[in-house]
């Protein structure tokens, strides 16, 4: 029951994008077709899952006993980083055309506060491994609904008369704000 | 580029917020009153500030390839550094600013100009670019902070002058999407009329 | 710009050095910090003890005893005025919050009165759990909070359930988990005050 409760929470409830507002530069960035979104969304919900396993680990085992838990911020990037790097090499060899899409986007998934954010909180949630992976997993499944349902939505405006001052990133921003209210309607769920 | 335009570029003309959209994540994350905006635009002042002029002591030192982990490993330095010291010092604002100080590390705005500007350029050029491009993100955290706070509490760094509530919203996620979205579309808007 | 080679010792190296010099400088900022840190906790503390006991002139830190409970610890401060004991202040806590571990303050009077409870530490859901924070659930018309129900009741009159459970609880409305969990940590304080409150 406790992991449905997780995860209800973290694609819903308190979605990671529309509600905790973390990972919303490859929200804006990646999300004006919907076929990037999916490339996006795969890449983190495979690099938040692995990064969560691992500064579970890490915090556990290592920072804690040692006493050196003020060094978690350093070392969950420096665990992230090198995943996205690993990433980026077996993506190249597996799938080069996906490496092609994501481009630039696919590096930036280091600086994406959605993955930190997401080790972070599952530490602050004091979760067990198990249920650290699932938190982790949820919330992926959470950024890559909000990013999908986004795309989807910018892919309809691009072809629709907006106002100048507000075509591009200001629309982008008052239709986020309304999928925003839409997801608010999850919050007595639980 | 002579050191004054290179202070003000990050007010106006290359704001991280408003022009580069970089840094969204504290700059909705935060902003639901100004005191916070402001505090969390400082603190991320601080750090790229120091990891600017660090990055560019050091720049020479760095083989290439492995420029990028070396950066970020400066820049949480500095972020833990302020997490700590805050926590010491200002409680109350680092409660209220929790999970997003730590996330300062992965502000693209850091990153972003230890990169393209401190790794190329020399110690006091860096260093004020660093306290430009911070500030200036301070200054747009600091007015949609105001703003939502205006409408969403009818107060200003906490001097209420209404009484009651004002338009939830604005305090809640869906205002801060709604309020930038649309403090954007007025820069644009400036901009135009005056080009 | 002359950059060193990439060579992978040089790589290795660079990685070491800037990880140990970063590592030994935040060591030092973390043991110059750690006293101001625990300082402002206390502080914290102090002010909570204060909110939900009557006047007291002891200081209530130096007469604090632990009870290990349920896997944690919970702990009593006692409040006295002029060698009187006035109350006794239970640092409480439930597991069962929305989003994890709550902790709360318990005044209890002599008599085992609920005299006033605050909320320490939470990270349950703004706008619905949050109201079990008294600032935060204030109603000016009333002058009232939500855990203001709680205050002036005893325990062993005022079952501390929510009412779907069969209790005298008004639950939050939409967040009966969060209520649940706090009437949990309330629970708590109040068997810890039975087994040692008595000064």
């Amino acid at each position: 029951m406790e992991y449905v409760i997780i995860i209800i929470s973290a694609v819903f409830v308190n979605n990671i994008v529309l509600t905790r507002f973390l990972g919303i530069c490859p929200f804006i960035g990646v999300s004006s077709r919907v076929s990037t979104a999916l490339g996006m969304s795969g890449a983190v919900a495979f690099v938040m899952t692995i990064a969560t396993l691992v500064t579970y680990l890490l915090q556990v085992y290592i920072l804690n006993p040692f006493g050196i838990a003020f060094m978690q911020t350093i070392t969950f990037i420096l665990v992230i980083a090198s995943l996205v790097q690993l990433v980026e090499i077996i993506l190249k060899k597996v799938s080069p055309p996906l490496y092609q899409a994501l481009g630039i986007f696919l590096p930036l998934i280091t600086t994406n506060c959605a993955i930190l954010g997401v080790a972070i909180l599952a530490q602050q949630n004091e979760y067990n491994l198990l249920e650290s992976v699932v938190f982790g997993i949820a919330n992926a499944i959470g950024f890559g609904l909000a990013l999908i349902l986004f795309s989807g939505i910018r892919e309809h405006l691009s072809m629709v008369n907006v106002p100048k001052a507000m075509q591009g990133v200001p629309i982008a921003f008052i239709v986020a704000g309304l999928l925003a209210m839409a997801f608010m309607g999850f919050a007595g769920i639980v | 580029m002579n050191q004054w335009k290179n202070f003000s570029k990050g007010f106006i003309r290359e704001n991280a917020v408003f022009v580069l959209f970089l840094g969204l994540c504290p700059t909705l994350g935060v902003t639901s009153t100004a005191i916070n905006g402001l505090g969390m635009g400082l603190a991320t002042t601080f750090v790229l500030f120091m990891s600017n002029i660090v990055v560019s002591l050091i720049k020479s030192l760095i083989p290439n390839k492995v420029r990028i982990p070396t950066y970020i490993v400066v820049i949480a330095s500095f972020v833990t550094i302020v997490e700590l010291t805050m926590q010491a010092y200002l409680p109350t604002l680092f409660e209220q600013l929790g999970l997003f100080i730590p996330l300062i590390v992965v502000n693209c705005v850091i990153l972003g100009r230890a990169e393209a500007f401190a790794s190329k350029n020399n110690l006091l050029t860096s260093a004020i670019d660093g306290l430009g491009m911070g500030l200036g993100f301070a200054f747009a955290l600091t007015l949609l902070g105001a703003v939502r706070e205006i409408l969403g509490s009818g107060s200003l760094f906490g001097l209420k002058f209404i009484a009651g509530d004002g338009i939830l919203l604005f305090i809640l996620p869906p205002g801060a999407f709604l309020a930038l979205g649309y403090l954007i579309v007025i820069m644009n808007k400036i901009k135009e009329k005056t080009t | 710009m002359a950059k060193k080679e990439s060579t992978l010792l040089n790589m290795v190296l660079t990685l070491l050095v800037v990880t140990a010099v970063a590592s030994t400088a935040l060591g030092f900022v973390y043991e110059f910090t750690k006293g101001p840190i625990a300082a402002a906790r206390e502080a914290k503390r102090i002010s909570a003890i204060e909110q939900v006991l009557p006047e007291f002139d002891n200081n209530p830190g130096s007469e604090v005893k632990a009870l290990a409970m349920d896997g944690d610890s919970v702990y009593l401060y006692t409040g006295r005025k002029d060698g009187e004991w006035v109350g006794t202040a239970v640092q409480t806590f439930s597991k069962q919050g929305f989003s994890g571990y709550i902790w709360l303050m318990v005044g209890f009077l002599p008599d085992g009165t609920i005299h006033n409870i605050v909320v320490l530490e939470h990270k349950e859901t703004p706008g619905l759990g949050d109201k079990m924070e008294q600032e935060k659930s204030f109603d000016k018309k009333t002058g009232k909070s939500w855990s203001s129900q709680f205050f002036g009741k005893h325990p062993d009159n005022f079952q501390l359930m929510v009412t779907k459970d069969g209790g005298d609880v008004d639950a939050i409305t939409a967040s009966t988990i969060s209520s649940r969990a706090y009437c949990d940590a309330v629970n708590r304080a109040y068997q810890a005050f039975k087994e040692g409150g008595n000064q």
